[in-house]
């Protein structure tokens, strides 16, 4: 009852819309109905939102020009949040929890030594610490220590195809996400363990997150269990939604 | 000069016109944008209405994202940024090329803005077509630095990494975020003046558009003298 109700309401907004679009159109765009733009459906529109999207494409290349190796600002431990904030698509109840002792870390792609990782193995490789700024897409930021594996000797460990475009993370609760190669690269970007010098709390990520601080929050994948190297653009969960994907900072 | 040509002075260069209208858009998708990234996470404890926000509909990015359309509203702020800074830098290559911003905004004395302040005050400041006063020209080269200090801050939040000098120049990505926001309210401040005085005095809106006003008659006087 409610959904037909629903349904014939929704109809009725598009027909309205559809009126009121015709109405805008005869009018012009004059001055009154350039502020009427605010607020419109615009974004509706296939074609408005095919030119956003090849924009927001476009503004991916001019970013991958603009990376270099730099380093990103480090800050004082002291600067260092120990009560990190919590960030998921959902709320922190619903956090997966991994059973350590059983984990195991998928490889596939253009990877020489596709073997799966025990967490006992990966923590037997050389790690490093960093305090770096958390950059969220919604405005946000917090600075953080994290400590890992420097993703780039991982990747030489597991013989990765240095030259392929793209690394993708699968994670254990259906988040996905996708990195070009030099970003993959950059000397601060780890396969992170711990954060505050502590093995990752579940709601942190446990037991592998990705810290990747040349780029924004998103682009750091929690509670990994799968990566890939490919040369197909992989995409990721916030990505095909609209954000960024390039989304370096 | 014949009689047709004297009833009318050419105010507005055509390329501050077009400049100007087209900003008119830039400022309209950076403002209505801004608003709804500033909505995801508010600096201060208040939130722009969605319904004067940009981004597409926040319901049905809702049911098919999980979020309240800031995915739409960012897409349309980093499409923006082109708008507004390829139109900014014509219209200041031509205004410093052609000698615009010296003839229409200088010379400029803090003595002369407080006489006319006063003047306004009492209701004596003439508004003569494309000769500004002392508060004019105040106003106008203040909304331009909050132009260029929004796109210094603009690029400052958006690569805090690669541009780190520009970031920590503007205080670090939280300041120059601060600083972002109140650039913005400086400029939507100006724009509420800006177009009251338009409503005021509506003879400027046309000129505006065809770059012609009626001529005074000292300034027909003044034609004919040059």
């Amino acid at each position: 009852m409610s959904a037909l109700a629903d349904s014939k309401n929704v109809l009725r907004q598009g027909v309205v819309r559809t009126i009121e679009r015709r109405a805008f159109l005869k009018q012009g765009l004059s001055l009154g109905a350039l502020t009427l733009l605010t607020g419109c459906d615009v974004t509706d529109q296939d074609s408005v939102q095919t030119a956003l999207n090849a924009i927001s494409r476009w503004n991916d290349r001019v970013q991958a020009a603009l990376f270099s190796n730099r380093l990103m600002p480090t800050y004082p431990e002291s600067a260092a949040v120990k009560d990190f904030r919590f960030n998921a698509y959902y709320g922190e109840d619903a956090v997966p929890k991994i059973e350590g002792a059983t984990f195991k870390l998928g490889l596939s792609g253009l990877i020489d030594n596709r073997k799966p990782w025990t967490l006992a193995e990966l923590y037997a490789l050389p790690q490093t610490s960093q305090v770096t700024r958390h950059v969220c897409v919604e405005g946000w930021s917090m600075i953080g220590k994290w400590s890992g594996v420097p993703f780039r000797t991982f990747l030489e460990r597991i013989g990765a195809d240095l030259t392929a475009k793209y690394v993708g993370f699968e994670c254990a609760d259906g988040y996905y996400s996708s990195i070009d190669m030099a970003s993959a690269l950059h000397p601060q970007t780890l396969l992170t363990f711990k954060i505050s010098d502590e093995i990752l709390a579940p709601k942190y990520g446990y037991p592998l997150k990705l810290r990747i601080p040349t780029k924004l929050g998103f682009k750091n994948p929690k509670w990994i269990t799968a990566m890939y190297v490919t040369n197909r653009f992989p995409g990721g969960f916030w990505e095909d939604r609209g954000y960024n994907w390039f989304a370096g900072i | 000069m014949s009689a047709d040509e004297r009833r009318y002075v050419k105010v507005h260069p055509a390329a501050v016109r077009v400049t100007h209208w087209i900003n008119v858009v830039a400022m309209a998708i950076m403002i209505g944008s801004g608003w709804r990234i500033w909505n995801s996470s508010p600096i201060f404890d208040f939130s722009f209405p969605v319904a004067i926000t940009i981004g597409g509909d926040p319901a049905a990015s809702q049911d098919v994202h999980n979020e309240l359309g800031l995915a739409g509203a960012l897409q349309w702020h980093f499409a923006g940024m082109w708008l507004l800074a390829i139109n900014g830098l014509i219209y200041f290559v031509y205004g410093i090329w052609s000698g615009h911003f010296r003839r229409a905004l200088f010379p400029l004395s803090p003595a002369a803005f407080i006489r006319d302040v006063l003047a306004a005050l009492t209701f004596r400041l003439p508004h003569r077509l494309g000769v500004y006063n002392a508060v004019q020209k105040t106003l106008y080269l203040g909304v331009l630095l909050a132009g260029v200090v929004m796109v210094l801050t603009g690029l400052a939040i958006w690569k805090p990494g690669q541009f780190q000098e520009l970031a920590f120049l503007f205080g670090g990505f939280d300041t120059a975020r601060l600083i972002h926001f109140l650039g913005m309210a400086a400029i939507v401040l100006f724009l509420f003046v800006h177009v009251t005085l338009v409503i005021i005095v509506p003879k400027t809106l046309p000129t505006m558009i065809t770059g012609h006003a009626p001529a005074h008659r000292d300034e027909t006087l003044q034609e004919n003298a040059a």
